[in-house]
């Protein structure tokens, strides 16, 4: 009898064991799909202007061609280097948009150090006016913002030492630098609170055996508290680079006539209808015109060669804060 | 002296203030200082003059012709509320879904998550309206562009439909869900840094929790919605606010302040209708930050 019982005992917990184990595999195996699914979808547009960057004209009507190409080319990417004027261009880009966001991360370091460990009169107050520039929507300060760096002038200086009017900033980089270096530029304000996050959540015990042998409150902070805040610094770096990269609010508000990938990228369609039949021999003659589908792939390739940056410093920075996104400073 | 014999505290004080101080200059000339510009233009008339502009002071006439006059701004400003408002939920549900996955242990974990992150860098204004226009020119016009791009789906969504409608679902649900579906690509572009937040909160909730929860025999989806779900709520709010914010910031209503001014030149129009967009935007953020907060938990 009493092995009986034993016996039962065991098939029960057989079958209980198999049970777990199916619904786990199970789960794993719909994760699996979810996960590689949505991958797909992400992964798929790119993977599509891939495909049609090194795909020759010949192929455009070949319906039997599924993202392989049948003959191979490099033709397309020359003229879409051709209409953006490529290199000039990513470097003309690369220096800006990486000085604006060390400008915009040692800014927003500072201010989000000053806001999570000093305490002085009236800090929340300010805190709550950062947060504020995170609400405010930009177009609201648009026209202000145009007008005053149409003729910047700092309290009217300027003025006072030629006589004439304040200098016109447009179409320089002055605009976006100036808001960098002030910590009002593009989306500073969630930068501000990231940082103060991460701060907040260091040990304040480093900081005091710092001050005990003798550091000052800048030491402390360019010492001590900037190299253990890497994960913040990438994580806000790598969004300052990326949102500057492809902002074209400002961008065209200040810049119009630069050269700048963002600028570029959106006015690419258009240019290359105006130049690929220049760029093909077909001469100025306005009745001439290209194949509109090479054109579409021609501007496709344009966009791959503005992602290809973006996804090259990614590729670097990612194991960052893919591992470790608890330590960014994102949450308090 | 006196001088000398500042407090410790004081000190502190004075060093805060020297850290925020490149911040508070910007704040006062960039920001604060064309905020109420921005308010006098939005009473007044401009008329940009060489080597600067003319103000006259008109009244509340540039709000009175936002609302009443002009023909598109009413319907443009209820569009982009019902449009965020239909946006916000799917953007949120599948963020926090998509922080769930990645936040389980599994095999090539980091290149899902690198993948998934892979939006917040492409994601952007310049890149994604290449992208359609560009699909604009190959066929000569948008409707054209939408129907093609609707065929390459290759996906019966029909079948979908009759489904979710033999389910017995309501058809609201079914309109919203099928919608979902369709635009899934654009959902998962602008959920990005929602991922991000829900999965850095995601991962500071103490596994001691889990265990425990475990051992008193808790199934996981038990403990989802006891543990998981409470832990990570103060999230949700800064997200529903992120998202607001982000879906504001690309919508037709900038771009329409955007051409008022510098098309129509008229300044002190634009000024009246950003700041009746700003007023709407933030009555948005106040009512829902506080119908919010009361169910947030706060663990600390």
């Amino acid at each position: 009898m009493a092995s009986k019982l034993l016996q039962n005992e065991a098939v029960v917990y057989r079958l209980q064991k198999t049970k777990n184990k199916s619904m786990e595999w199970l789960w794993a195996l719909v994760r699996t799909i979810l996960i590689v699914g949505i991958s797909f979808v992400i992964l798929y547009p790119i993977m599509r202007q891939v495909s049609v960057a090194f795909k020759d004209k010949m192929d455009i009507y070949n319906p039997t061609i599924y993202m392989v190409p049948i003959n191979f080319t490099l033709e397309n990417i020359k003229y879409a280097m051709g209409v953006l004027n490529y290199w000039p261009m990513l470097g003309n880009t690369a220096m800006f948009v990486t000085a604006t966001m060390l400008l915009q991360v040692i800014s927003c370091a500072l201010a989000g150090y000053g806001f999570a460990r000093f305490s002085f009169p009236g800090r929340n107050v300010l805190f709550s006016l950062v947060v504020l520039t995170i609400l405010i929507p930009m177009s609201t300060l648009m026209v202000p913002m145009y007008l005053h760096f149409r003729s910047f002038d700092v309290l009217g200086m300027i003025n006072l030492i030629t006589g004439k009017d304040g200098v016109n900033l447009l179409n320089t980089y002055w605009p976006s630098m100036i808001t960098a270096a002030t910590a009002n530029g593009l989306k500073s304000g969630l930068y501000i609170y990231i940082f103060r996050q991460f701060f907040r959540g260091l040990p304040k015990e480093i900081e005091e055996s710092a001050l005990i042998d003798g550091a000052g409150g800048f030491r402390t902070f360019f010492r001590i508290m900037l190299p253990n805040s890497i994960p913040s610094i990438v994580t806000v770096g790598l969004f300052a680079f990326v949102w500057q990269y492809n902002d074209t609010f400002y961008a065209s508000l200040f810049m119009s006539e630069s050269n700048l990938m963002s600028i570029k990228v959106a006015s690419l369609p258009a240019n290359t209808n105006q130049y690929l039949p220049v760029l093909l021999g077909y001469g100025t003659n306005p009745d001439l015109r290209a194949d509109p589908n090479h054109v579409s792939m021609v501007v496709d390739t344009g966009i791959l060669l503005a992602i290809i940056p973006l996804i090259a410093m990614y590729l670097f920075v990612q194991r960052y804060f893919v591992e470790s996104v608890e330590r960014t400073g994102v949450v308090g | 002296m006196n001088f000398k014999k500042i407090t410790l505290t004081q000190k502190r004080a004075f060093l805060g203030l020297v850290f925020i101080l490149p911040w508070l200059i910007g704040f006062i000339f960039l920001f604060a200082a064309p905020l109420i510009q921005s308010i006098k233009f939005s009473l007044s008339d401009l008329k940009v003059a060489p080597g600067g502009y003319e103000l006259t002071f008109i009244g509340m006439k540039n709000f009175h012709n936002a609302l009443f006059v002009d023909a598109n701004f009413n319907r443009i400003l209820t569009e982009s509320v019902t449009e965020m408002a239909w946006n916000v939920p799917m953007i949120l549900f599948f963020s926090l879904f998509s922080a769930v996955l990645l936040n389980q242990k599994f095999k090539g974990r980091a290149l899902a998550r690198a993948v998934f992150f892979l939006p917040v860098i492409l994601a952007s204004g310049a890149i994604a309206s290449a992208q359609s226009s560009g699909l604009i020119q190959l066929t000569g016009s948008s409707e054209i562009a939408k129907e093609l791009g609707e065929q390459q789906n290759g996906f019966d969504i029909l079948s979908l439909v009759f489904l979710l409608d033999n389910a017995g679902l309501p058809e609201f649900f079914i309109n919203y869900i099928i919608d979902a579906v369709m635009r899934i690509y654009e959902i998962i572009r602008s959920s990005g840094v929602q991922i991000l937040i829900f999965l850095a909160a995601l991962q500071s909730v103490p596994p001691a929790m889990y265990e425990v929860a475990k051992i008193e025999g808790a199934t996981p989806y038990e403990s989802f919605w006891k543990i998981t779900f409470p832990m990570v709520s103060p999230l949700i709010l800064t997200n529903i606010i992120y998202t607001i914010i982000d879906s504001f910031a690309n919508s037709t209503v900038t771009e329409t302040i955007y051409t008022t001014a510098f098309q129509s030149q008229n300044f002190g129009l634009s000024a009246a209708m950003s700041w009746l967009y700003t007023l709407v935007v933030s009555l948005i953020l106040v009512i829902i930050g506080v119908l919010i907060s009361r169910k947030v938990f706060y663990y600390n």
